[in-house]
């Protein structure tokens, strides 16, 4: 496999693979992570 | 200067919400579902995006998931299109990391194989203990972001601890220590060029794997090159750019081709294989 058909295999894969994790609600969990204080995060624990 | 630029922009962009550290609160918009390419701490009042490596670890710890196709398609979609020009051009931790090295101090360099410890932080930290270090409930922690990170220190702990004296009550040995890793972070930045980066980012280590197939890579015109040794004495990330066009740790700053005095450096955007 030479290296162009190697990156148009990774961007198909990326493309799918962000389509399945926003369809089982990843995106959703990310979200939900994402807009409350982490405290793990900021060294609270 | 054209890249120092871009990354201002970069790091507004992502950090648009000024107002939340006065308001001491975090953003709460839409966009965070988005991971931004950049290390950016969710936690920062100003972030409008989420961390791709704090996301990654946010569903390996769940009790839900064991892998993430979500933010892995994500990094996937960043590496190929960019590799490490992302850290070069887009990432805010690294910008900050510039600016304290312009800071008049006695220079010392980063020995080369401290360069494999950030694989080793990505493997253990990133992906292992979340997914196996799980309490009875099958959830873990995103130990990378609770043990190591300093951006998470510097974007969120110190700003939000500021405005919140309940966190500031919360706050004991283990913020004390990654205090103590922020500080020794920003000594080491001001003597060496972007410590963080070269020697602990898990998210340089993913997407230095894509430099040497990404669609935005380096070229060097072996007919011209004479081989001087000027880009691997300009680079400060340590790249002998001649003999490695697409090093894993060339961030793509320019420098080399902008010191090179043949221009055998070359960019390219290109989906299919070099000319030459």
């Amino acid at each position: 496999m030479n290296k162009k058909h190697l990156r148009i295999l990774l961007l198909t894969m990326g493309v799918v693979l962000l389509i399945l994790g926003a369809v089982r609600n990843e995106a959703v969990s990310v979200y939900t992570k994402a807009v409350k204080i982490c405290l793990e995060c900021i060294g609270i624990g | 200067m054209k890249r120092r630029m871009v990354q201002y922009i970069s790091a507004l962009l992502t950090n648009v919400n000024l107002p939340g550290f006065i308001q001491g609160r975090i953003y709460q918009g839409v966009s965070k579902h988005v991971c931004v390419p950049g290390l950016n701490c969710y936690s920062c009042p100003a972030a409008i995006g989420a961390c791709p490596l704090g996301a990654l670890q946010t569903i390996l710890a769940s009790s839900r998931y064991t892998f993430s196709y979500y933010v892995t398609g994500t990094l996937l979609l960043f590496g190929v299109f960019m590799g490490r020009y992302v850290c070069g051009w887009l990432c805010p931790f690294g910008l900050i990391q510039e600016l304290l090295y312009k800071l008049p101090s006695p220079t010392w360099t980063i020995p080369r194989w401290a360069g494999y410890i950030k694989y080793v932080i990505l493997i253990v930290f990133v992906l292992f203990l979340p997914v196996f270090l799980v309490n009875n409930l099958g959830m873990g922690d995103p130990f990378f972001c609770k043990y190591i990170c300093p951006a998470g220190t510097m974007e969120g702990g110190i700003p939000l601890l500021a405005s919140h004296p309940d966190l500031r009550d919360a706050a004991g040995n283990l913020f004390l220590f990654k205090l103590l890793l922020l500080v020794l972070v920003i000594l080491l930045s001001i003597k060496s060029f972007r410590p963080f980066c070269k020697i602990i980012c898990p998210l340089g280590a993913i997407y230095g794997l894509f430099n040497p197939i990404s669609i935005y890579r380096y070229r060097v015109d072996k007919e011209k090159c004479i081989k001087c040794g000027k880009c691997a004495q300009n680079c400060k990330m340590g790249v002998e750019m001649y003999k490695e066009s697409n090093s894993l740790e060339c961030i793509r700053c320019g420098e080399c081709r902008s010191s090179c005095p043949v221009e055998a450096i070359t960019t390219t955007f290109r989906l299919g294989n070099d000319s030459k």
